[in-house]
């Protein structure tokens, strides 16, 4: 009760603004790279291009839409890059290729990803250690553990069926030809998460707590739970994101080294807000397939390579600070 | 007005970054690298690749391809050895696969040996150097290897540790004859030269060729690299792209995808590190398409993928059985006996359609590297993950 | 009104902590070097070597101090560190004529950076992690654009810095030694040092109090970038050539942080100081140092030093009463 009153009054006030500046901008901008990458492959113009843009930008998307639960109360989840190298190294030593054991690594990698959420969140919420220093020291950790299980090469592919998630890709369907698995993958994911932060008191609560968790305190709120929970999320879409990154491109173990990184900077150009109390999915998930566009793009024009790197620092400054000017507010 | 003039700054101070880094980029390409030097080397290796090794030939690891010695009466000690080890890291499988050869070589001379001592610098060229003093200072070692990181940097620090006692440089070496030996094996012109030759030979007339890249930068690599352009350039093969893919499965595929949808068709794929070669095939498996020509490495992913599925290929080496010729080339130094040097260059065998199944295990690991020169050494298959 | 906010700020200590990191750290490694029959390790030798461990994480995190002071970040410390080190490489060539230049240039180029993520954070209002998170990337970028290989040695006059010795002591300890008094100086001895802890308390009273908060944000990132700069000089002369991968292999950017906050320096700004991060750099090298002569497994190692960087924190943090995310 408390709550839902609060939560009204974080809301932003109405503020007089001409209805085309309300678009997320990270929309327009990528509808722009897409319409680039469009002119220069014809493949792109046909759905199943589309669609094959979408299965290999689906574990972005979905890792930056869990990171955004935990940006937005105002932390970092660094160890998302070795939770997926973990998860995939696990789901190849548990099943050994072996098909049937399938469910059981499926079951311990959201296991094992529950159980570094559930540490990530109690040491900052109980702890008290900044989340970027908690999760810095998980991903140490977390990869560390990853190696010393598999010591250093891990003894098994992923079977097929397991694969299937990130790989396979359903021919012959009405309207778009092609339907990968991941894609399908990706739109469950993000229905909960988007549910989970746009239509529950949970999501709405930790915009407050990233607002101010003083008064979200006062009010009532659960803090320290919230915040646990909002780690948790970020790892349970990590390990989803493992899966398919591990299905897509089978066992390495640097699978997920710098995916960290990139879904911070997809939900940053997406227009969430670092230190808290401001974000939507939209954003985060648009940031994703702009980030994977842009990729895309640079990669079809021959953009030399190591200048690529320069261009994604451009571009990330670049967002923050059309955020920062469009919300008035520090980004 | 005043959050224009912040803008305005910023922009500016954007721009003067982006002008000097861009001055700075300019200037520097103006440096090139000494193409004689490139061409001597090349020949050099390319040589090296049809010369006989000396040497028993069921122990690759024990042969030479240089038949000077190196007297090392001088370094001559009683056993039990104190072995030091200074690795530059175990942060990618190939070092992993090596650095239990060099402990499985370990246990095969249990007797000579009282310890070895290891100490693993992280990719760190900073860490390594004072990882090497401290086992100088340290006094408890009788013999140095050193897998470097970065060959300049870690030259000072090994002249150094040369003053007090024998040195062994493998894998990279320094820039300095001070060790007593290093090994290596031919070298990345001969990786770069086989691979290529075998896409020209075997490529239809007018073929599409892709060249995918690991990073810039990387010497390694590089070599590979210039190696095989020089090759694909005398042949008149002019590649449809050069891609950089950080060895990445995932960036690999969609790099692949990319230029399949590009072009339509493509012939052949060079790779200059074979950790990529099974994501490029999967690349062509999931658009649907015959596989191409696809070069490799002897990781065995890539191996089982290729005797499998049966497309052309082909594996030149950059052989992981190094590790227990470095040990054994530190122990034969401290019992005196003359040792290969000042290189250690060991064959460097390429795997083609003819003698794959001479590598190629399926009870072995995706990324187990077959030129390890393990089977047989103590704790085989299991001490490498492969299944008994 | 500025002098009762501020002022309780001032010369506040950092209590026993860093005190008790250093003896701590140190004990371990004296039993641990005892234990394993290394005594060597505890010669001047040994320890010099353990020190000079300390010296390019230790300069960087100095300057990494005064930004997290005023409440900033800088991640892109890593990737200057490759640049400083290969302009001074590229610009020395060898010739001990062109030290100067070479150091020059290195410098000039740390200023430039570091005004630039000032400018970015303090007047395009970017957050601080990502504004240096993205100017990083671009000097990575353009560093590994510019350069495939290895471009040119440092002559061997410049290597003194690294490896010479005056009275016995490695120059690069007292390089490390003059760049944490520096800091040290400017933090608990001067009116600037005592304004940067105002504005990174409390920026709103420190604007009120008629500081221009934005001067010194901007001044912290200067200092940060030089102090890279300084480190990127130092790896030069210790590794003999500027080797484009040398900030980022080194990990310095997330380190740095890390040893500064386990240092006892919020992340919030405001509080803390170099004592703490150099007892921070010295946990750090010690770790390095008693990994290796306890053999510990590399694999091992990796799990063991994220444990001690989260625990050495909430060592302390664990009793607070507010909320940190």
């Amino acid at each position: 009760m408390t709550a839902k009153i609060l939560t009204h009054a974080v809301s932003r006030p109405p503020t007089p603004r001409v209805a085309w500046r309300r678009i997320n901008p990270t929309i327009v901008i990528f509808l722009v790279l897409l319409a680039a990458i469009c002119w220069i492959s014809p493949l792109y113009r046909t759905a199943p291009g589309l669609m094959s843009l979408l299965q290999r930008a689906s574990p972005v998307i979905i890792l930056s839409a869990g990171q955004t639960f935990v940006l937005v109360t105002g932390g970092f989840d660094l160890s998302v890059g070795s939770l997926i190298t973990l998860v995939v190294v696990a789901c190849a030593l548990i099943t050994g290729g072996d098909g049937s054991l399938t469910w059981i690594a499926l079951l311990a990698a959201y296991g094992i990803g529950l159980t570094v959420g559930l540490i990530n969140g109690a040491i900052v919420a109980w702890g008290k250690v900044p989340s970027i220093i908690t999760t810095l020291g998980m991903l140490l950790s977390v990869k560390g553990v990853a190696m010393l299980w598999s010591g250093g090469a891990p003894e098994g592919y992923l079977p097929v069926n397991l694969r299937y998630f990130g790989r396979y890709v359903w021919r012959h369907v009405p309207l778009i030809q092609r339907l990968p698995v991941a894609v399908v993958v990706l739109v469950g994911s993000l229905a909960v998460l988007v549910w989970l932060f746009h239509f529950t008191n949970f999501g709405r609560l930790l915009l407050m707590i990233g607002d101010n968790p003083r008064a979200a305190e006062l009010s009532g709120v659960p803090v320290r739970r919230q915040r646990m929970l909002a780690f948790v999320i970020s790892a349970l879409a990590a390990v989803t994101a493992g899966i398919l990154l591990g299905g897509f491109s089978g066992v390495s173990v640097d699978v997920g080294t710098g995916y960290e990184l990139e879904a911070t900077s997809a939900a940053v150009i997406g227009g969430v807000v670092l230190l808290g109390g401001e974000g939507s999915m939209t954003g985060a998930i648009f940031g994703g397939l702009t980030l994977y566009a842009l990729f895309t793009l640079l990669n079809l024009i021959g953009f030399p390579e190591p200048l690529r790197v320069a261009v994604q620092g451009l571009i990330l400054v670049a967002a923050a600070a059309l955020t920062a000017r469009r919300s008035g507010t520090r980004q | 007005m005043k959050r224009k003039t912040a803008w305005r700054l910023g922009v500016s101070g954007a721009a003067l970054m982006v002008a000097t880094t861009l001055t700075a980029t300019a200037w520097a390409q103006t440096a090139t690298s000494d193409s004689t030097a490139m061409a001597k080397e090349f020949a050099y290796e390319k040589a090296l690749m049809s010369a006989k090794p000396i040497g028993p030939a069921d122990k690759p690891w024990l042969q030479s391809l240089s038949s000077a010695t190196v007297d090392t009466a001088k370094y001559k000690k009683a056993p039990p050895y104190r072995v030091c080890f200074s690795n530059a890291s175990v942060s990618n499988p190939w070092r992993v696969v090596g650095w239990k050869v060099m402990q499985a070589e370990a246990e095969l001379h249990k007797s000579e040996i009282a310890s070895l001592s290891y100490a693993d610098a992280q990719d760190k060229d900073d860490k390594q150097i004072s990882d090497i003093r401290a086992f100088v200072t340290g006094g408890k070692c009788d013999v140095l290897i050193v897998s470097p990181h970065t060959s300049d940097a870690l030259t000072p620090v090994v002249e150094e540790a040369c003053k007090v006692l024998p040195v062994i440089t493998f894998d990279r070496s320094v820039n300095t004859t001070c060790p007593v030996t290093a090994v290596r094996t031919i070298g990345g012109y001969a990786y770069g030269i086989a691979g290529a030759t075998y896409v020209v030979d075997h490529m239809p007339k007018g073929g599409k060729l892709l060249e995918l890249r690991t990073a810039p930068g990387i010497d390694v690599f590089e070599t590979r690299d210039d190696a095989a352009a020089k090759i694909f350039t005398d042949a008149g093969i002019k590649p449809i792209g050069v891609e950089y893919t950080g060895a990445d499965n995932a960036k690999t595929k969609a790099v692949v995808s990319d230029y399949l949808s590009r072009f339509g068709k493509i012939d052949a794929v060079w790779v200059d590190f074979g950790a990529m070669s099974v994501a490029v095939a999967e690349a062509f498996e999931d658009a649907g398409q015959d596989y191409p020509i696809i070069t490799g490495e002897d990781q065995e992913d890539y191996l089982q993928k290729w005797k499998q599925e049966g497309f052309k290929g082909i594996a030149p080496t950059y052989p992981a059985y190094q590790w227990r010729t470095a040990l054994i080339a530190a122990l034969d130094v401290l019992q005196g006996k003359p040792v290969y040097g000042p290189n250690w260059i060991l064959p460097q065998p390429i795997i083609t359609s003819a003698n794959l199944d001479q590598y190629v295990n399926a009870k072995m690991p995706p990324l187990h590297y077959a030129a390890c020169g393990c089977e047989g050494m103590p704790g085989y298959p299991e001490r490498w993950g492969g299944k008994p | 009104m500025s002098g009762i906010t501020l002022s309780t700020r001032r010369f506040r200590p950092q209590g026993l902590l860093p005190a008790a990191l250093i003896v701590g750290a140190a004990l371990t490694y004296a039993v641990v070097s005892l234990a394993t029959a290394q005594s060597a390790q505890l010669s001047w030798a040994g320890i010099a070597g353990l020190l000079q461990r300390m010296v390019a994480l230790g300069i960087t995190a100095c300057g990494q101090t005064l930004v997290l002071l005023v409440g900033s970040i800088d991640l892109s410390v890593a990737n200057l560190i490759s640049v400083s080190a290969v302009i001074a490489a590229h610009v020395m060539n060898g010739r001990p004529d062109a030290i100067a230049l070479g150091i020059a240039a290195a410098i000039a180029i740390g200023v430039i950076v570091g005004l630039a993520n000032g400018l970015i954070v303090s007047k395009l209002k970017v957050s601080p992690l990502i504004a240096t998170l993205g100017i990083g990337l671009v000097l990575q970028g353009v560093l590994s654009a510019a350069y495939d290989d290895l471009p040119g040695s440092v002559p061997a006059s410049f290597r003194v810095l690294a490896y010479g010795h005056v009275l016995g002591i490695p120059l690069a300890l007292l390089l490390l030694a003059a760049v944490v008094a520096l800091a040290g100086f400017v933090l608990s001895r001067t009116v600037i040092g005592f304004r940067l802890y105002g504005v990174g308390g409390d920026a709103r009273t420190a604007r009120l109090a008629g500081i221009r908060t934005d001067r010194f944000v901007i001044g912290a990132h200067i200092a940060a970038s030089v102090t890279a700069a300084v480190s990127g000089l130092y790896l030069a002369s210790w590794l003999g050539a500027g080797t484009p991968w040398v900030g980022r292999d080194g990990g310095y950017d997330l380190d740095s942080v890390a040893v500064v906050v386990i240092g006892g320096t919020l992340l919030s700004g405001g509080r803390g100081g170099v004592a703490g991060t150099i007892a921070g750099v010295f946990v750090f090298a010690t770790i390095d140092a008693v990994f290796n002569m306890l053999q510990i497994d590399p694999f091992l190692g990796q799990i063991l030093r994220g444990l001690i960087v989260i625990s050495s924190v909430a060592a302390y943090t664990f009793r607070g009463k507010a909320h940190v995310a």
